[in-house]
């Protein structure tokens, strides 16, 4: 086989999935800030997720129930997001603050405490599988390492989140539910007055956005890799709220932009595997000097919902 | 005024009081309207209108009273119980998502599905067809709140009244933003509407407007119930006398003045909008000392854009602006205001006019916090500030009398006392006021115009524009009519009629 059509299958490969976890956290950004609550408290929670579905899979040694506890693990933080902002009108940015801070300080705590004063997990014994091949057996589909296998033999996580893309934006613009979280996002005055329970459904938005989160989280460490450590998440959180941005807030424009920030890194890796000379860290900056450089130059006028970030006061009920 | 069923009340609030902290804003009131009526309110601002019909509503909980719908006592503790009663309000400020379409926003919280809460976009948009053309609402379903007219925009809250089943609609200040065509529309629109039996409550600071839509008139004053006439009964000084608890004069007393030097000159002055149109295209003015001169157009021929560029608030393409001889041609608002001296009443008050989380006294210096008066090296000088806002407050007559409240917790009507307070209080040289009466009760109305004239008659040149022009006839020296980003017409106000200014308006020429 050609080795350039190689090479970009091996891009290709890795984008798909780097851009996973990246996917997931930013469709929770866009599911809580559509409801007009700020988030940038998915870093936290996208690495409490990677560690508890690392340390779940780890001791269970079922990466599905590793996947879900970190989902849920996700969620809880979100829970204590919603509480703070929604029940009791907390500064939205100081409390998302305090998450990433809880959120990963609570995960090497109790890493430590679960395994012997580490700040990682020991490796899992099973991954998340990748579908293909247990459907057909490894290297039944497609021939080991060709163009076709590098790109669509992928985690099961990958699918999961371009399917989840499109259940989002789904659910956001042709349901019931949706249309209500993207009314109370503009205008929470206008949903209370035609009788929409804005706290309710600002609670459930903040929380699944916790959720998506996680699950992010865990798409790191028991797909991309297969253990937990202090630096897996390292702003990943953060780049996901900018693809968000970036994405002008819907999912399909989140997808495009975190498979851009994946590419990125992708690049960095194939460039790196190269030898090219140039220094490691150099490459490595490169996903994060990309976001600073978009979110200057290309996203523009964005429009974020109107009343993202304010506090809605029912009155005086 | 025909198909009043009296035998069926649908709406019986007796006894009501609401109290915010310890300020009383609703004190016993009763209020009883019955099938087919068109009930007005009226009250001064801040009487306590929009809190009663909040009430009503669900939206506040009363400290105390009753309320009965169709007979039968109910608490409403949440819109959503209002709603199933049969109840519609429009809110004075509209409650609508402008990126959502018509069909959207009228089926918001109802929406129709076709199982597992999956839209039914058709089936919304036909319903709402159906609804608009039943009532005479002409209304794109498909169109998005923000590319639509003000008329436009409560066309679509009143439909969203009527899709939940509406018998008994509150609307607040309806005719408060609209052209007198939009007003004729809305008329129209509510006789449909009683002749269904549906009831309306009405508020207005109009008092034309109440003697030709409304049965019945509840009066209230400072939260009280004050009284309740028949108004095929009572003459519109009746209702003003009630209203304010003392004569009002409708018309302005103001002697002949003679005009001194030029204060503005306006020279072959373009701009254009956001959207690149030219809508000031060649426009001049003059403007003298102890003047009042009045622009009188239709909405949208370059009035907003005239100001925003008078006030630097816009670029000119070309032209020249002069203030007492001086070029101010795009400078900024800062030097404009405090340099040369030019005071503004904005048009749209929520927006420029005031900081709505400031408090009354804050919101009084925003244009001369950095003066000795009012701050030292980096500090402000809250006493002062504080003694500033006691005097204003007592002067223009802010309700309540508290200058730590917050702006946007004051009705509309004090909103814009405090925003002449500071303009004014600020001595211009050049006032520029904007629908300076917008929303406001006539007792208030009479005490901006006594406040323009005032401004007048110390020899202060004003610019008056509006599109109430029984306003502009009322207080202007000189009336200039506005057309298509020009002046098409300067009249003197004596021999100013309706019917001269209102052909130029229309674009035609003061022929004799
Ligand atoms: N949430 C609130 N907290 C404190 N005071 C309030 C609140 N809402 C209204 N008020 C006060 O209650 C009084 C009545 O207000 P309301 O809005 O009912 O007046 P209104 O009659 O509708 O006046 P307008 O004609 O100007 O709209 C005002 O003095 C206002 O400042
Ligand atoms: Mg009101």
């Amino acid at each position: 086989m050609e080795p350039i059509i190689q090479d970009l299958g091996f891009i290709i490969g890795t984008t798909l999935m780097y851009s996973t976890p990246l996917i997931f956290t930013s469709l929770g950004g866009v599911i809580t800030e559509r409801s007009g609550v700020i988030n940038i408290g998915l870093e936290g929670m996208m690495y409490f997720g990677a560690f508890a579905g690392a340390a779940v899979a780890y001791f269970s040694q079922d990466p599905w129930l590793g996947l879900l506890c970190a989902a849920l693990g996700g969620a809880f933080w979100g829970l204590i997001h919603a509480i703070a902002c929604v029940s009791f009108s907390a500064e939205q940015i100081v409390s998302g603050i305090a998450i990433n801070f809880l959120g990963a300080g609570s995960a090497l705590f109790i890493s430590r405490l679960l395994f012997d004063g580490a700040t990682q997990t020991l490796t899992v014994a099973r991954k998340i599988p990748q579908p293909l091949d247990f459907l057909f057996g490894e290297g039944k589909m497609f021939a080991s390492s060709g163009f076709t296998d590098l790109v669509f033999n992928r985690f099961a996580t990958v699918y999961l989140a371009f399917f989840l893309v499109f259940v989002v934006w789904f659910v956001l613009y042709k349901t019931q539910l949706g249309m209500r979280v993207r009314a109370v996002g503009e205008n929470p005055e206008a949903a209370n007055t035609l009788g929409i329970n804005v706290t309710r459904i600002r609670y459930g938005a903040v929380i699944m956005s916790g959720f998506f989160a996680g699950l992010g989280g865990a798409a790191m460490s028991i797909a991309v890799v297969s253990r937990f450590s202090n630096t897996l998440i390292s702003g990943h959180g953060f780049i996901a709220l900018a693809a968000m941005i970036f994405g002008k807030w819907k999912p399909q424009g989140a997808l495009v932009a975190c498979l851009l920030f994946g590419a990125a890194k992708g690049l960095e890796i194939f460039l790196g595997s190269k030898g090219v000379p140039v220094a490691g860290d150099i490459l490595a900056m490169l996903p994060y000097v990309l976001t600073i450089i978009i979110l200057i130059g290309f996203v523009g006028k964005t429009t974020a919902p109107a009343a993202i970030g304010k506090i809605f006061d029912k009155g005086d009920h | 005024m025909t198909a009043i069923d009296f035998s069926h009340r649908a709406v019986e609030m007796s006894g009501i009081t609401k109290k915010f902290g310890d300020f009383v804003a609703n004190e016993n009131i009763n209020l009883t309207v019955h099938r087919g009526e068109v009930h007005a309110l009226l009250g001064e601002n801040g009487a306590g209108k929009t809190t009663l019909m909040n009430i009503l509503y669900g939206l506040l909980k009363p400290s105390s009273g009753n309320i009965k719908i169709n007979g039968k006592t109910l608490t409403i503790s949440d819109p959503n119980i209002a709603i199933r009663n049969g109840i519609g309000m429009v809110h004075q400020h509209f409650m609508l998502v402008e990126p959502f379409s018509v069909t959207e926003n009228i089926i918001l919280g109802n929406e129709s599905t076709r199982g597992f809460g999956i839209l039914d976009a058709g089936k919304g948009e036909k319903e709402v067809k159906r609804i608009s053309e039943q009532y005479g609402l002409t209304v794109d379903p498909k169109a998005l709140i923000q590319d639509l007219s003000v008329g436009s925009q409560q066309r679509v809250e009143i439909l969203k009244t009527l899709y939940r089943g509406a018998q008994i609609l509150i609307l607040d200040e309806p005719t408060a933003v609209l052209t007198p065509q939009e007003i004729k529309e809305l008329v129209a629109i509510i006789t449909n509407l009683t002749e269904a039996g549906k009831s309306i409550i009405i508020i207005t600071h109009k008092l034309n407007e109440i003697k030709q839509m409304a049965d019945f008139c509840t009066i209230i004053r400072r939260g009280r119930h004050i009284d309740t006439v028949d108004v095929s009964e009572v003459t519109e000084e009746d209702l003003a006398a009630k209203m304010v608890g003392r004569e009002v004069s409708f018309r302005v007393a103001k002697e002949k003045r003679n005009p001194g030097e030029k204060i503005l000159d306006i020279k072959e002055l373009c701009v254009e909008d956001s959207r690149g149109i030219m809508v000031v295209n060649g426009l001049n003015l003059q403007l003298r000392k102890g003047e009042i001169l009045g622009i009188a157009g239709i909405d949208g021929n370059g009035q907003t854009q005239l100001i925003e560029t008078l006030t630097g608030l816009r670029k000119a393409k070309s032209g020249r602006i002069e203030v007492l001889g001086k070029d101010i041609t795009n400078l900024p608002p800062g030097k404009i205001i405090n340099n040369h001296k030019v005071g503004h009443i904005p048009e749209d008050r929520q927006k420029r006019g005031l900081v709505f989380e400031f408090n009354i006294a804050e919101n009084l210096i925003l244009e001369t916090y950095f003066k000795p008066a009012f701050s030292e090296g980096f500090s402000l000088l809250h006493k002062n500030i504080y003694k500033n806002a006691d005097t204003l407050i007592e002067k223009f007559d802010i309700r309540p009398r508290d200058a730590t409240l917050q702006a946007k917790s004051l009705s509309g009507g004090n909103q814009q006392k405090m925003i002449i307070a500071r303009e004014v209080s600020n001595e211009p040289e050049l006032l520029i006021a904007a629908q300076p009466t917008r929303g406001l009760d006539v007792g208030a109305i009479e005490y901006v115009h006594q406040a323009l004239v005032a401004q007048r008659n110390e020899g202060k040149g004003v610019l008056l524009v509006s599109f109430e022009l029984d306003e502009i006839m009322n207080v202007s020296d000189r009336i200039a009519v506005i057309f298509e980003g020009k002046i098409v017409g300067i009249l003197d106000a004596d021999d100013a009629d309706e019917k001269k200014i209102g052909l130029l308006m229309a674009g035609g020429t003061a022929k004799e």
